[in-house]
């Protein structure tokens, strides 16, 4: 014991001396561990225990005890005052307040001014206290859960609570605790040292992450024991970067070992799938990484604010001129008595009389005090409490709460809900918020063959099928046959089918997958949709035949070479799929915790040594037989970790063995379920395994590869566990996983195959990438050949994914021989060994590993459009919202995502910009304007004919315009053209072209280029943007973005956490946008407008009096109605109109989102209104001053008994002219107006009745009382308001009936008989569109089986149509049943006869397919289309890829003498009736011709660009058959 | 947000829907009326307010032309009106009497309130408004002792407190009018009533004399008068010894500052006496002035009004014009808005649905 002291002191010396040393070379280092701190690589060291320390103690550091409250009971008030003077209204309060503590300038009572800036505060601090109060609730909780921590004196671990947590203490955390600070893993009850943490209170990514005890720890000591734990710990300054720890522990040997981010354990996640973790605190409290990325809520300025604040300085402006004019007109005033002062001049106090210039400038501050109302400062109070308001609200509504994530909106940034209303450019991420980020198996190839998986895609179209739809077949007994009809056909089809695909298929419905992904919400990427997957009966046939062969082979001992090619590519393919991933496997029934069955234990390939030992020359010639003996023995010297887990030493091999022996029969199941007592069973009882991925696309792969019975069992870090149908478990040694990364666009694996004890590295990564890895296959021989010819296919099929908008993945494969191996380990090795540039040698060594790759397959995997997308894009799209989508993805993908979510429609102009230099993108650009200048005129034509707002808004002139301006032009952008174009030199001209197309697409763009992108609209073009996206991504974009919207979908929380606004699905922007975006710019800027003229109306009430008073500052309003005027009387009434109005309802704001334009152009709150505003105060005021002045003229009344009248019908004017404004009147609108007018009463009677003496100077006893038994008082006050209001509510009038604008129609409409407001939801059908089929998805049509249209599914979704409108529009009436079933039918008819669309609306998605449902019998019968590869620069056109009949058409080029690097292509697609006959005409015409063409372009200009556009010419009739459907 | 976790998340809360509750306040959907601001849906009102307000103007200005009203200026601009003389060498404390004539061409019927105007004198100046104590003029001792700081310069005079203190009663109205009846070349004074001219709550509580031993002079003895009083404040009215001293009514009323430099105050009722004869006959009259109160240094004027009260208080005919105006301008934009309605109401509707 006690050398072992004296080691672990020698280690802390030494250590310790190292950092004196750099200590004492820097001389400005003299505090020890604060100033090593900010030494250079800026170091933090943690000593176990924090005992006995040379420099100080490690207390020093932060304790795990959180504060996060700003004040404390001390500091409150003097710190929050603080605060709130930082507010520059509370300052000029303060101001006034002591101005008016001077005596020569008092206006009022001295302390009375006060009084609105103490409520003011107080209101303001009550607010804050409150809240820090809930933080320091919140605080106390977490400081107070228990933990327990190494008592070093006790030998022993006791409870504490986590405050009590510091740096350096041993923790020790189970199974489900959350981790209560950053804490270095140093030991887990796993046996390799494993723990899972579960990371979703930090980033919210569902899926477990693995983190492992220190990579050789485990090695050093054998039994993990903390009081022996000596090791110093050296790592980075705390941080807030959640995916980086650097650092490393320094051994009793001086050895050290560097610390990544893998042995962290962040605070706030918690344990799962682990017994039980010890570890060392690092960071604690404050400093974890948690709490350094925990940054509060965001504020930010609206729009209608900063307009707002440019009238506030009106205001001090007008409140200038107003006090300047008194202080001229009262010296003018005093002046005129000369010397001889009148009885009412009162001198001053000392009895002398002040010079008419003095009086003058004393007055000039009298009046700013006494006028002072007319800067809103309670503006400021009362819009902050709207908004909060207002975000209550937007949190309240059920329709922007998702049931499946059961999440509601959350408003991150409490202040720019009214931007919500203005947005004019959206800026949308596309996967996971445009899609579902559901990685759907859809098809795959395997060796150069197609496997369309058609039962899959049906299978899909079902979940698309309305709830209702469910519910009608249970409730009538008529309709259940129709959908038995489709389960019955597909399980006819379908022989193996897992057990949970066929107890899904039952009820296969949305509903039910709804439900089933609520109960799997604890696991990511798992819904029914993306588990279930149908597989290719021609696939699994040949599957089964090859696991039959592999079977046999291996029975008679046979080598695997003896397959076929085709069957062994296939075994490989989805081995691939099964191996090549960093999925994590654990069992339903026991949420969390891992499968525990070995069957082989070894530890990976460490060293050289290691490899050399374990690869001996006698194993490396032996068969498949002396392999399995040979694991033996290594597993042997590691055989105490896993003997508890395993009832025989031998593992795998034996039980392969007696799988072998065995065969495949039932008995096998039974062998095994001996094997693995409790999990397999479980297996078969509670369903199947789960997967936990880290990305979508990875679960994808991997239940795809389930369907087809290759099942991942299991996942160590050494080992994975694969079920092979008929072969059974087979354990492939996992030598090396190289991880994805966005550079190399690939993953890899190195495993040792089991049965042929090869090395094989599988690889699967972007087509683009592994394309060029292939391993060039020798011209001649017939190997060769084959290679190619399967080569081609696949990229043929690889073109053909992409266009039907599916992400694509290429596996391949390379045997490595073992020297190869072996030389590639050693680099290896040298390079993760390196500590200088490692991430670049490792990048290096990558790359050598994956070259020369064999050629699997390919996957087609679908990203789903989520639910109501075209919708939401067209209706945002009809509020005039410009909508660009900005994705990562290739530009294939992109561009048919857009055309499914109806970005891009069927009649727009495509521009494509792919350029490869900054010449050549200014070339482009100049030409894609002129081509739009040269086809405006015929644009204008086509979009006056069609835009359906035109005709709502006839009278409008500007809605009548802006549609004429904007040419159905599409520009599609990839990311180099667009780092082009964003230079300074471009900018303008990009802009320029963009603003003039109706969508823009950029693709393969960086996050950066997102955030480039959206500040240069929004700083250029001076608009409002909105940024949508739910990944990391996208956080540059939503934070550089006016509003940002983040969505919290499937990946992480990091979008979220950068959000303004976070949502669950992107339809709700739509609600978002049109009704509470609207509602509360609305409600906001009539508020703000309202409370101006309010100001201004009073104030200038008391600037008339100054006429009648010699300029001398007085008031006849009492100086206690001035004060609580704004802040009693009058205040609550707008706050209600401010939080309650709806100027017009949600349901027509929905339906019309035409109305959003106002908002857009602001509308409501111009800067004229403000104006007009103060011209109508102006009005009122004089009418409210002069009828008074004139009523009462020469009588004997006095200023109060005069003034209390005029107050009195101010509030009226007031209240009336709010009512007037208000558009919808709800009980508390009424209520708060008579409650203020009582109140008014209230307080005036009881304040004139309550002191004779007070009050001084208007001492207004009995004022009120006695008034109010005067009729006159009452008939003035019933007259002044009326005459006052008289032209704005004429002008209202005269609006509403002669120019009533959008928004007033749409009250008119709100108004109407609801038979109307339903015919409005037929003509916008995104009001339902829950019943509506999604485009892109109605398409359960067989590719392959020959016939262009399968009739059976058209008919079968066409009646699936027709249910959905029956639910959707309810009752109908007679006449309009019939005209449903007429307009269906004919559209049935089309759909039978012309292959033509389904009316709504994607009718040329569907017809796009089928044509490629026609190139693909070209290609089944070898009419092979070849399309040149992108190699310098030239890329294949998308459209060349959806459309190769159509290319020949139009062909057209600029001339080369222009620009000789540029070319053109604008390819004419005709509309889907044409498109038949030219398909029906040019079957014989192969896309060769095209490509041919493409080459031969390629040589004329070399390396350069193309802009394709594809023209759809209109075809009126058919465009108002479109409309006329009642979809 | 990093530490949205709570402690208590993990036992068992997963079965709580975080739905918001569908409630028609929360939903934003209370029952609501939806007024829209269209010619044929206010119509109705503007005919109402046309129909109610032009009744009530006439009434009004029916009522107001029924008050009889007559108004003298016995100011003496002119040097040779019967005031010239005093008006030129008025000052605060000389005594100059003037008789002005004048002829009622119709008899007055009723209480007649008899008033005395002032023109631009400014009681609503600021510092003057403000140049009182109430608390000296309740009654209150101390005040009477020191009265408030507002009062300067007028808060002490050679070391006395001022009582009553301030600008406001330092300016107080000092001219004495007497009313004869000519009769036949017979002068009759007329009964002039000064009590009950100051509002009730007024002389009651707000007006109070200091309580003590000893009449009001021994109570005000170590208080100075104003500067521009000739009599002390308990010496005011020497016909009436409980109308002297703070409650003084001629003071009550001067105290209640004028709302607009242009006013009248009340200073005496000519009560009726019997119900046949008129309170003021028709003929002629003679005005006794006590002229004391200098108005000219400022161009201001002095009148004096006779006049006859009804329910809505004196003599205005603005209230039944501007009834009358407000009414019809409704009325007649009641017109053009039917015509409005019937010509463009109709385009409306069809407009609406959007096709």
């Amino acid at each position: 014991m006690a050398t072992r002291h004296e080691r672990s002191n020698y280690t802390r010396i030494s250590a310790v001396r190292n950092i004196c040393y750099r200590a004492w070379r820097n001389p400005f280092n003299t505090r020890g561990y604060t100033v090593l701190e900010n030494e250079g690589h800026e170091h933090r060291i943690v000593i176990p225990n924090n005992k006995g320390s040379h420099f100080g103690s490690p207390g020093h550091y932060l304790g795990n005890k959180i504060c996060t409250t700003k004040y404390t009971l001390l500091n409150f008030i003097p710190k929050n005052l603080y605060e709130q003077f930082h507010r520059l209204a509370n300052v000029y309060f303060l101001f006034l307040a002591v101005l008016n503590w001077i005596p020569v300038v008092e206006a009022f009572r001295k302390n009375l001014t006060m009084i609105p800036l103490v409520i003011v505060l107080a209101l303001v601090a009550i607010k804050d206290a409150i809240e820090d109060y809930r933080r320091y609730r919140f605080d106390r909780a977490l400081n107070h859960l228990p933990i327990d921590v190494l008592a070093r004196n006790e030998k022993k671990y006791v409870e504490k609570y986590w405050k009590e947590v510091q740096v350096g203490d041993f923790v020790r955390l189970r199974c489900n605790e959350i981790i209560p600070a950053d804490i270095l893993l140093l030991y887990s009850s796993d046996p390799d040292g494993l723990c899972h943490i579960e990371t979703a209170n930090l980033d919210g990514e569902t899926n477990l992450k693995q983190r492992q005890v220190i990579k050789g720890f485990t090695e050093l000591e054998t039994e993990f024991d903390p009081m022996k734990f000596n090791s110093v710990i050296e790592c980075e300054k705390p941080h807030n970067d959640l995916n980086r720890f650097r650092g490393y522990i320094v051994y009793k040997n001086e050895k050290r070992a560097g610390l990544s981010k893998d042995n962290l354990l962040l605070r706030g996640c918690t344990i799962r799938n682990t017994e039980e973790v010890v570890g060392i605190v690092i960071y604690a409290g404050h400093e974890t990484k948690a709490m350094l990325n925990n940054n509060g809520p965001r504020y930010k300025r609206s729009k209608l604010e900063r307009q707002m604040n440019v009238d506030v300085f009106w205001c001090v402006i007008i409140l200038f001129v107003m006090c300047l004019f008194s202080a001229i007109g009262h010296g003018l005033w005093v002046a005129q008595y000369g010397d001889e002062r009148p009885a009412f001049d009162v001198l001053s106090s000392d009895g002398t009389s002040l010079s008419p210039a003095l009086s003058g400038l004393y007055l000039f501050f009298t009046m700013i005090i006494v006028l002072q109302v007319l800067i809103p400062i309670s503006l400021y109070v009362s819009i902050e409490i709207i908004k909060i308001c207002q975000v209550f609200f937007i949190h309240q509504d059920t329709d922007l709460y998702d049931e499946e994530t059961d999440s509601r909106l959350q408003c991150r940034a409490l202040n720019i809900t009214e931007d919500l209303g203005q947005i004019q450019y959206i800026f949308s991420d596309k996967t996971g918020t445009l899609t579902e980020n559901k990685m759907v198996f859809r098809r795959c190839t395997v060796a150069g063959v197609e496997y369309s998986h058609d039962a899959n895609a049906k299978r899909l179209a079902m979940y698309q099928e309305p709830d209702s739809e469910e519910e009608e077949c249970t409730s009538k007994s008529g309709t259940i046959p129709r959908c038995d009809s489709t389960s019955s056909h597909q399980s006819a089809k379908i022989v193996h089918r897992t057990q949970s695909t066929k107890s899904h298929r039952r009820t296969g419905s949305r509903a039910e997958a709804k439900r089933a992904s609520i109960l799997s919400k604890h696991t990511a990427f798992s819904s029914p949709m993306e588990k279930d997957i149908t597989p290719d009966p021609q696939l699994l046939e040949k599957v089964n035949e090859c696991a039959g062969q592999l079977e046999i082979l291996r029975q008679h001992g046979q080598p695997l070479s003896h397959l076929t090619p085709e069957l062994s590519d296939i075994i490989d393919f989805f081995i691939a799929l099964t191996v090549c991933n960093t999925v994590v496997v654990s069992s339903p029934n026991q949420p969390r915790h891992k499968v525990r069955v070995r069957f082989e234990l070894k530890s990976p390939v460490k060293t050289l040594e290691d490899f050399i030992k374990r690869f001996t020359p006698s194993r490396l010639t032996s068969g498949s037989n002396s392999s399995s003996s040979s694991s033996i023995s290594t597993s042997k010297s590691l055989y105490r970790v896993s003997s508890s887990a395993l009832p025989s030493p031998s593992g795998d091999v034996t039980l392969l063995k007696v799988g072998e022996e065995l065969g495949r029969s039932p008995q096998r199941e039974k062998i095994e379920s001996f094997f693995q007592p409790g999990v397999v069973r479980d297996e078969g009882k509670d369903g199947e395994l789960r997967y936990e991925a880290e990305s979508p696309d990875e679960a994808a792969l991997v239940y795809a590869a389930r369907a087809y019975n290759c099942a991942l069992f299991e996942r160590l870090p050494e080992q994975v566990t694969v079920e092979l149908p008929h072969v059974g478990k087979l354990a492939f040694e996992l030598l090396h996983t190289l991880g994805f990364d966005s550079t190399r666009k690939r993953m890899s694996v190195v495993v040792r195959h089991p049965l042929t004890d090869e090395i094989v590295v599988y690889t699967k990564g972007a087509d683009s990438v592994i394309m060029d890895l292939l391993h060039q296959p020798s011209a001649e021989n017939s190997t060769g050949k084959r290679t190619r010819k399967i080569r081609h296919k696949t990229q043929n099929y690889l073109n053909q994914y992409a266009t039907d908008g599916l992400r694509t993945l290429c596996i391949a494969k390379r045997v490595l021989r073992k020297e190869e191996y072996a030389r590639w380990l050693e680099d290896h090795l040298e390079a993760e060994s390196s500590v200088e540039n490692r991430d670049e040698l490792l990048f290096q060594s990558a790359v050598r590993l994956e070259t020369d790759l064999q050629l699997l397959g390919a996957t087609g995997i679908e990203d789903r459009l989520q639910d109501g997308v075209p919708e939401t894009i067209a209706n945002l799209r009809k509020a005039a919202l410009q909508i660009w989508v900005l994705t990562g993805d290739k530009q294939e993908t992109a561009i048919n995502i857009a055309h499914s979510c109806k970005l891009l429609g069927q009649d727009e102009e495509i521009l494509t910009l792919n350029a490869e230099s900054q010449e050549a993108c200014a070339a482009l650009l100049e030409q894609c304007l002129n081509y739009i200048e040269s086809k405006s005129p015929l644009n204008t034509r086509f979009s006056l004919a069609e835009n359906p707002s035109v005709d709502f808004i006839p009278s409008n002139g500007t809605s009548v315009t802006s549609p004429t301006l904007r040419p159905n032009f599409s520009l599609v952008v990839d990311g180099k053209t667009l780092s082009f174009a964003l230079e300074k030199s471009l900018e303008d001209k990009f802009l320029a072209l963009a603003q003039k197309c109706r969508s823009v697409l950029c693709c393969r763009s960086t996050p950066l280029q997102k955030s480039m992108v959206v500040k240069l609209v929004r700083d250029k073009l001076k608009v409002m943007t909105l940024a949508i996206g739910d990944g990391a991504n996208d956080v540059s974009m939503i934070q550089v973005a006016d509003v940002g919207v983040g969505i919290s979908g499937q990946e992480g929380m990091q979008a979220v956490m950068a959000s303004d606004f976070a949502i669950a699905r992107f339809r709700h922007l739509q609600r978002l946008l049109l009704v509470h975006g609207h509602w509360c710019y609305s409600r906001l800027a009539n508020m703000v407008l309202y409370f101006f003229y309010k100001n201004a109306m009073f104030v200038a009430l008391l600037f008339w009096y100054q006429f009648f008073c010699g300029f001398s500052g007085s008031a006849m309003i009492d100086q206690w109605y001035l004060i609580f005027f704004n802040l009693l009387f009058s205040s609550i009434p707008q706050l209600i109109t401010g939080i309650f109005d709806k100027d017009v309802s949600a349901e027509t704001l929905v339906a019309l989102p035409q109305l959003y334009k106002g908002g857009q152009q602001s509308e409501e709150y111009k800067p004229y209104m403000f104006w007009m505003n103060m011209i109508d105060a102006l009005y009122q005021s004089l009418v409210c001053f002069f009828f008074p002045y004139l009523a009462y003229q020469d009588s004997d009344v006095d200023v109060f008994a005069w003034g209390t009248p005029i107050t009195t019908l101010a509030l009226f004017t007031i209240l009336m002219h709010l009512c007037i404004e208000t558009k919808t009147w709800t009980w508390m609108h009424l209520a708060s107006i008579i409650f203020s007018i009582l109140l008014f009463f209230t307080v005036a009677l009881s304040y004139n009745a309550a002191c004779p003496t007070c009050y001084p100077p208007s001492n207004p006893y009995w004022t009120i009382e006695s008034l109010m038994a005067d009729p006159k008082f009452y008939l003035i006050c019933v007259l002044t308001p009326v005459a006052a209001l008289l032209p704005r509510y004429l002008f209202r009038i005269f609006q509403g009936t002669l120019f009533p604008n959008p928004i007033q129609r749409g009250r008119q409409l709100d108004r109407l008989h609801p038979e109307a407001c339903s015919r409005v939801n037929r003509w916008n059908p995104q009001s339902n569109w829950s019943a509506i089929p999604k485009p892109g998805l109605v398409m359960p049509l067989s590719k392959d089986s020959g016939i262009g249209v399968d009739e059976s599914s058209s008919s079968t979704s066409q009646s699936v149509h027709l249910d959905a409108n029956q639910i959707s529009t309810g009752p109908l009436n007679k006449q309009q049943a019939a005209e449903l079933r007429d307009t269906s039918s004919s559209t049935l008819e089309l759909a039978e006869g012309a292959k033509y669309s389904l009316p709504n609306g994607n009718s040329s998605s569907v017809s796009i397919r089928d044509a490629q449902s026609h190139l693909h019998r070209f290609q089944r019968s070898e009419l092979v289309t070849e399309y040149p590869f992108t190699e310098d620069g030239v890329r294949l056109n998308t459209h060349s890829g959806v459309e190769p009949s159509n290319m020949h058409s139009l062909n057209w080029r600029t001339p080369t003498s222009s620009t000789n690097d540029t070319m053109c292509l604008f390819h004419s697609a005709p509309h889907c009736g044409l498109q038949t006959q030219a398909m029906e005409g040019e079957q014989s015409v192969p896309g060769n011709t095209e490509s041919e063409g493409m080459k031969h372009s390629e040589e004329v200009f070399p390396g350069t660009s193309h802009i394709s556009t594809r023209m759809v010419p209109r075809n009126s009739l058919e465009e108002s058959s479109l409309e006329m459907t009642p979809f | 947000m990093a530490t949205n976790y709570s402690p208590k998340d993990d036992e068992g809360e997963q079965h709580k829907s975080r739905k918001p509750d569908n409630t028609a306040f929360k939903q934003q959907r209370l029952p609501a009326w939806q007024p829209i601001l269209t010619a044929g849906t206010v119509l109705p009102a503007f005919f109402i307010i046309g129909l109610v307000f032009i009744p009530i103007g006439i009434g009004l200005f029916v009522t107001s032309n029924n008050i009889k009203e007559f108004e003298i200026d016995y100011t003496g601009i002119e040097p040779n009106s019967p005031c010239g003389i005093c008006a030129n060498n008025g000052t605060w404390n000389t005594t100059c009497t003037c008789e002005v004539h004048f002829r009622l061409d119709q008899p007055f019927e009723g209480n007649v309130f008899m008033y005395y105007g002032l023109s631009n004198f400014y009681q609503n100046h600021r510092r003057y408004v403000k140049s009182r104590d109430d608390s000296q003029l309740n009654g209150d001792k101390s005040s009477l002792k020191d009265p408030s700081k507002e009062c300067e310069p007028y808060r002490m005079s050679n070391g006395r407190p001022i009582a009553p203190c301030g600008a406001i009663a330092n300016s107080l109205f000092n001219d004495t009018l007497v009313l004869y009846y000519m009769d036949n070349g017979t002068r009759k004074e007329i009964q002039l009533t000064s009590n009950g001219i100051a509002w009730w709550t007024d002389k009651n509580v707000k007006f109070r004399n200091p309580t003590g031993d000893g009449n009001l002079s021994t109570i005000f003895k170590d208080t100075a008068k104003p500067l521009n009083w000739p009599k002390p404040v308990y010496d005011l009215d020497p016909t009436d010894p409980h109308n002297n001293g703070f409650i003084n009514e001629d003071f009550i009323v001067w105290m209640r500052t004028a709302a607009l430099p242009t006013f009248r105050k009340l200073y005496r009722l000519i009560m009726k006496t019997d119900s046949l004869t008129p309170t003021l006959q028709q003929g002629n009259y003679t005005l006794h002035v006590t002229y004391n109160y200098p108005v000219l240094s400022f161009d201001g004027r002095k009148r004096m009004i006779l006049s006859t009260i009804s329910w809505m208080g004196g003599k205005n005919p603005f209230l039944g014009i501007a009834y009358i105006t407000v009414g019809s301008i409704c009325f007649f934009l009641g017109v053009v808005l039917l015509i409005i309605h019937h010509k463009y109401g109709n385009r409306n509707t069809s407009a609406d649905i959007p096709n």
